[in-house]
């Protein structure tokens, strides 16, 4: 119990997938120039990672590891992130519309998330079990989701600041995005 | 048949990759026929004719909004100032109704255009912000102004203003936007037989 719960702090704070392992970083410096904009990217991404991560347990071990096929991997990964991400664009629109005209533009975005195929092969990179792999997902979109409303708070600051004109725009959203990254890593070595 | 895929690998791979694909094309399909979302085509077909300002001046949060209202209950179609006559004829057209003046509503005292009194403006970019055709320009703690001919008179900006220093004016008739206004005589169609 105790490891999972360090599994999930880590996959928050220590392993952030934005801010350490840089993954993801389309949405992170694309959606995050309005925090409700970045809100609901954020949602629509944790219920994606969560449900890949299952699903992706579950194509690997049932069907890649019985017929000697891991080396394909990734081609079957990416089949399955698109149908996965397909149908909770679906599912979302007809039971919930107003969620879907908040996340709608997002959730065909989540496909090209390289997060999302990331945490999927880290799952099976490092053997993870099928609760580990949903822990490591979920916390990996919960630390995606803080740093995503953390940054576009920040940017909306400094739309109103006085930036030199050099630095305008995703120049200076950059600065600061490796600015947040070398705060988060004082994390190393928290669990 | 799973001894047979073992030592055949490429059969393996093109049997898992062919069955995943279309188990996954399977439950799509079904997806698309279980949720499927019943969308009145009228109603986008209506919502592409409105200008998109999403201004609300028509009484609705929004143009798809105002165009459901309109098709689903019987809405007048002359409530929208941004679009003017040619929106109301164009709508008009495609429900096959007879086109009302435009400004029976909304409108009443004619085409209007933003102003901003420049003595009073701090360059907060509230307005600017908000104005959905972008006819505002300026920069923070920079003078702004309207760019009269992309105003389309929505009056969003004026709430925005932290100095209330926008106000709407009436469009000035000049030699370029005077409009020669036909005589109106009660005309009767031949065909209908009915008045327009």
């Amino acid at each position: 119990m105790f490891s999972d719960a360090a599994l999930l702090l880590s996959a928050i704070l220590v392993n952030n997938f934005v801010l350490s392992q840089f993954l993801g970083l389309c949405p992170f410096m694309g959606v995050s120039n309005k925090v409700e904009t970045a809100i609901g990217m954020a949602a629509a991404t944790t219920f994606v990672l969560t449900l890949a991560s299952a699903c992706g347990y579950l194509v690997y071990h049932l069907l890649l590891v019985p017929l000697g096929l891991e080396y394909l991997k990734t081609i079957f990964f990416i089949l399955m992130i698109a149908s996965v991400v397909q149908l909770t664009k679906m599912i979302i629109e007809k039971t919930s519309p107003i969620l879907y005209r908040v996340l709608g533009v997002f959730l065909p975005l989540i496909t090209s998330n390289c997060a999302v195929l990331g945490v999927v092969l880290q799952n099976t990179a490092k053997e993870h079990t099928f609760l580990q792999s949903l822990i490591w997902g979920f916390g990996g979109a919960l630390g995606f989701s803080l740093v995503l409303v953390l940054f576009s708070s920040m940017r909306e600051r400094i739309a109103a600041a006085d930036v030199p004109v050099s630095l305008q725009g995703t120049a200076i959203g950059m600065v600061t995005a490796s600015l947040i990254s070398l705060a988060f890593m004082g994390f190393a070595g928290l669990v | 048949m799973y001894a047979l895929l073992i030592s055949y690998p490429l059969l393996s791979a093109l049997v898992a990759l062919g069955s995943l694909a279309l188990l996954f094309g399977g439950v799509l399909g079904f997806a698309a026929v279980r949720f499927r979302v019943e969308s009145n085509p009228i109603v986008n077909q209506v919502d592409e004719l409105l200008p998109q300002s999403q201004c609300g001046q028509c009484g609705y949060p929004g143009c798809v909004n105002y165009a459901e209202a309109i098709v689903n209950n019987d809405e007048a179609i002359n409530k929208c100032p941004p679009g003017g006559q040619s929106t109301v004829n164009a709508i008009a057209e495609l429900l096959g109704v007879e086109a009302p003046a435009s400004d029976e509503e909304g409108t009443a005292s004619g085409p209007v255009i933003a102003y901003i009194d420049e003595t009073d403006c701090y360059g907060c970019t509230k307005c600017l912000r908000t104005c959905p055709v972008d006819a505002i320009i300026g920069a923070t703690k920079q003078m702004h102004t309207v760019i009269d001919t992309d105003c389309t008179g929505c009056g969003l900006c004026v709430d925005t203003c932290s100095t209330n220093c926008i106000s709407m004016y009436p469009v000035p008739v000049t030699t370029k936007n005077w409009v020669w206004e036909l005589p109106e005589y009660p005309v009767v169609m031949a065909r209908a037989g009915k008045k327009v």
